[in-house]
This record gives structure tokens, C-alpha cells and sequence, in this order.
């Protein structure tokens, strides 16, 4: 199991009493607003710390796990993506930097970009892209980084439906040539049920239930 | 040289006083309602230089260790609590702590690495040395250390989503915070640099002038400057490096969360 939930709680937002996501595998949180889906989401990667109950990450219990580590092997992308550089080869540069890694090369940025349907070079200025281009790159850069559990809050949510089917089928493609895992929110059920192995449906304050 | 010191009669300080009521009367034939505010902030001027005169005669016919370190330690608290008062912003408990450590660590450092290691007068406490030289590395320090709180303070919050998507990807505080800091590092340090460049050319500092006046070589008076320039820079910046590399850290738990500080 990729992570395990016993009587998690998170102050009045969630209640979970039992949850097991598995490995390798698509899944997707769905449920409506202030239910607790980005609250499941940052309690995967220690944003936030449960308030009572344990969760386990490959079997092993989350407060054994030094936070810093555990989100560059567990990373999360929100809705409002945050550029961190000038460039889109800076943003990069910056966000190899936090994993202490060597940045890939132009050419391989250019590459990823284009692959989540972003054809600029590298010196574009981050702040000249539209809310569309930045979720794209934010996408890309986390592909670049290649964390082994993706978190994704609404990260598609600036596309139109065409291009975010598009998105889509390259995020999934992906995910699974590196062997990981994705668990993702998202508001289109059409979405949900075309790109997931498991759909999660999260109400607030009581079970999760697994379709 | 040094003996030729030109005292100011009464008369003359009267007539430094005339420029004053110039301004007033200049002020009121324009209705600037600003009359009250400049006659108090003479009279208080006035006052405040008076005791402090009296009161350094005082301990300098005197001169005592623990009287010196007296003075010092008020001067730092003064400094301290004059920091939280002119932050416009609610600053966290913990940082106010933070202030208050890095301010006293770093300005005795400096003090007394200035007067021990750069000046060496003797006996160590003399408070002819020992008050201005402190005065002048306490009081700049206290200017660097307001901008730098007040920019950490103000973007710790405006950058909070910012702070929040590094830490996802796995940044650790540090890194998710360096340019916050930095910033908070520049804005402390810059009105210190701009004034060692300006310095001489754009304006006479204030020492140095009253130096020259009391009659000493500007060639002396210069040397001084010149020590004072460093020092006060040196002091300043270490002071802020201690206060940004700590003071950020109040804002994470053990957990690298970002947690909202009150």
C-alpha cells in the first residue's frame, strides 16, 4: 500500500476512518468544496499533521518521516501554480535547487514543456504566461523533478476541457513511465472517471468512500 | 590645533534659536498646521541634550565599570523596545524575542570589539569612549533592524502561498525562505551602504563636523570617521544576519509547516 489511513482526523474538516490508496496507481479525490480534498492532499506530504490517528507511507508511519525528505518523494502542485524564477529555465534551476539536484539541460526543459503542450523556449519570462501556460509548466517542472507520489490540487483547472484531456493523457502517461503514483483532485467527474483507477468520494466529517 | 576649541556664547546659541522662530513664522504665514509639533520638538530637543550633557559630565568626572555598563544595557533596551514601536505591523512574540537576542548580541560584540581591538583607550570602561562610540553602533543597528523585521514581517505574509508551494516540492524552510531573507537582509543594510558611499562628498558626518568644530585635526577627525564607518556598518550587518537567520525560523514547526505566528 502506498499510504494507509486509521481514524485520521483533521480538527472539524475530516474524519477518515479507514483509506488505503495503492501504488502505481491513478487516483482521484472528488467531493464538493470545503469537503477536505486538499486537506487529504497536504496531510499525504506533512503540509499539514493530522489531529489525531496514524497514517502510513509504504508502511512506514508519516511522523517517522523527516518532512523535507518525504515531500521530494511525495510533492504537491496546488491550483494557483507559483513561479519561482524569471525564466522557465530559472523556475526550474530554482526548483532543482530545493532537491539539491543538478537542473536538467535546455533542451530537456524545452522538451517537457512541449509535452504538456507549452511551446516557449526557456528564456520566456515567467510572468508574460497566462494562468493556463503557468499550471503547464508547474506540470512539467514536477515531471522534471520526479517525485514518486504526485499531488495534484485542481492543477488543471485554467484549460479548457480539450486541452486539459490533453494534459491529462500526457500527465498520466508519464506518471506511469517513472513508476509512480498519482493521486489528484479534481471538479470534472468526466475527468475523474477517464483518468483513474480509483475514484475517492471525500465528504466532510465522514467516511471517505471508495468507488 | 586641539586647543583652539571656539566655545558658543549665550548670545549665539540665542541666535541659533532665531532660525527656529523664522520657521515658525514662515509655517504660520503659510497655515501649515505644523507650528505645535516644531515648538515641541525643540523644547524637547533642548531638554533632552541638557540632561544628557549634565548627566555625561557627570559620569565622565567619574568614571566607573558598572556605571558604563549601566548605560550600555539601557541603551540596548531602549533600542529594543523602540524597535517594536516603530514596526507598523503586529510582530509575532517569538520574533520580538529574536530582536531582542540578536540586538544584544550583536551590538556588545561590535562595542567591544571597537573599543577593545580598533580604539584601545584606557582604562577599557572610560565613558568619554566607551558611551558615544556604543551610542552611535546601538542607534544604527536599531535602524537596521526595524527594516529588517518590518520587510521580513510584511512578506512572511504577503509570500505565504509562495513559501507554501516550495515547501511542497520539498524545499527546506531555508531554501523556501532565502529570498525573503535576503531581502530583509538588503533592505537593513542598504541605508548603511548608501551612506558610507555618499559620505564626505554628498554630506560631513555628523562627528566628524563636531570633531572639527571642538578643534580637532580633520586629519584625525577623518581616521576616526573612518573607523566609525566601518564599525557601524560591520555592526550592523552582523546584527541583521543574526536577527534574519534566526528570525525566520519562527515561522516553521519541527515538522516544516508553515504555522501562523501571533
Amino acid at each position: 500500500m502506498l499510504f494507509t489511513l486509521e481514524n485520521v482526523t483533521y480538527r472539524h474538516i475530516l474524519h477518515i476512518p479507514t483509506l488505503h490508496i495503492e501504488k502505481n496507481k491513478m487516483t482521484c479525490l472528488i467531493g464538493e468544496s470545503g469537503s477536505g480534498k486538499s486537506t487529504l492532499l497536504k496531510l499525504f506530504n506533512k503540509m499539514l499533521s493530522p489531529t489525531s490517528g496514524t497514517i502510513l507511507y509504504n508502511g512506514e508511519p508519516l511522523t517517522d518521516i523527516d518532512a523535507v525528505q518525504l515531500r521530494r518523494n511525495v510533492s504537491m502542485l496546488s491550483q494557483t501554480p507559483v513561479m519561482f524564477g524569471e525564466t522557465i529555465t530559472e523556475d526550474i534551476e530554482i526548483c532543482f535547487s530545493f532537491h539539491e539536484k543538478e537542473p536538467p539541460s535546455i533542451p530537456s526543459i524545452e522538451e517537457m514543456c512541449r509535452q504538456f503542450y507549452l511551446h516557449k523556449s526557456g528564456d520566456t519570462k515567467t510572468d508574460t504566461l497566462s494562468g493556463g501556460e503557468k499550471q503547464r509548466l508547474a506540470l512539467a517542472r514536477m515531471m522534471l523533478l520526479q517525485p514518486n507520489v504526485f499531488l495534484l490540487d485542481e492543477a488543471t483547472s485554467a484549460l479548457d476541457e480539450k486541452l486539459e484531456k490533453q494534459v491529462m493523457t500526457t500527465l498520466v502517461e508519464q506518471v506511469k513511465k517513472l513508476h509512480a503514483s498519482l493521486i489528484y483532485v479534481t471538479h470534472s467527474l468526466e475527468i475523474a472517471h477517464h483518468f483513474s483507477d480509483t475514484v475517492i468520494d471525500v465528504t466532510p466529517y465522514s467516511l471517505a468512500k471508495e468507488r | 590645533m586641539e586647543n583652539d576649541m571656539l566655545d558658543l556664547g549665550f548670545w549665539q546659541l540665542v541666535a541659533a534659536y532665531l532660525f527656529i522662530i523664522l520657521l515658525l513664522i514662515i509655517v504660520k504665514l503659510r497655515k501649515i498646521p505644523r507650528e505645535k509639533e516644531i515648538f515641541i520638538a525643540t523644547l524637547r530637543m533642548t531638554l533632552q541634550l541638557l540632561l544628557v550633557g549634565y548627566v555625561l559630565m557627570y559620569i565622565f568626572e567619574q568614571p566607573h565599570p558598572l556605571i558604563t555598563i549601566g548605560i550600555i544595557l539601557f541603551m540596548v533596551s531602549f533600542a529594543i523596545f523602540n524597535i517594536y514601536k516603530r514596526v507598523d505591523m503586529e510582530v509575532p512574540r517569538r520574533l520580538k524575542k529574536m530582536v531582542a537576542f540578536s540586538m544584544i548580541i550583536g551590538t556588545i560584540a561590535s562595542t567591544l570589539y571597537f573599543n577593545l581591538v580598533v580604539i584601545q583607550f584606557d582604562p577599557w570602561y572610560d565613558p568619554r569612549y566607551f558611551i558615544p562610540i556604543a551610542g552611535m553602533i546601538i542607534g544604527n543597528s536599531m535602524t537596521g533592524i526595524s527594516l529588517g523585521v518590518q520587510t521580513l514581517v510584511e512578506q512572511m505574509k504577503s509570500k505565504k502561498k509562495h513559501i507554501e508551494a516550495a515547501l511542497m516540492l520539498g524545499a527546506t524552510p531555508k531554501e523556501a525562505t532565502r529570498k525573503i531573507v535576503n531581502h530583509s537582509f538588503d533592505s537593513a543594510i542598504l541605508p548603511t551602504i548608501n551612506s558610507m558611499v555618499g559620505i564626505g562628498i554628498v554630506f560631513l558626518p555628523g562627528m566628524m563636523t563636531g570633531q572639527i568644530l571642538a578643534g580637532a585635526s580633520p586629519v584625525i577627525a577623518i581616521k576616526y570617521q573612518i573607523a566609525i564607518m566601518l564599525g557601524i556598518t560591520g555592526s550592523v550587518a552582523f546584527t541583521v544576519i543574526i536577527f534574519v537567520q534566526q528570525g525566520y525560523k519562527i515561522y516553521f514547526n519541527k515538522e516544516k509547516q508553515l504555522v501562523e505566528e501571533s
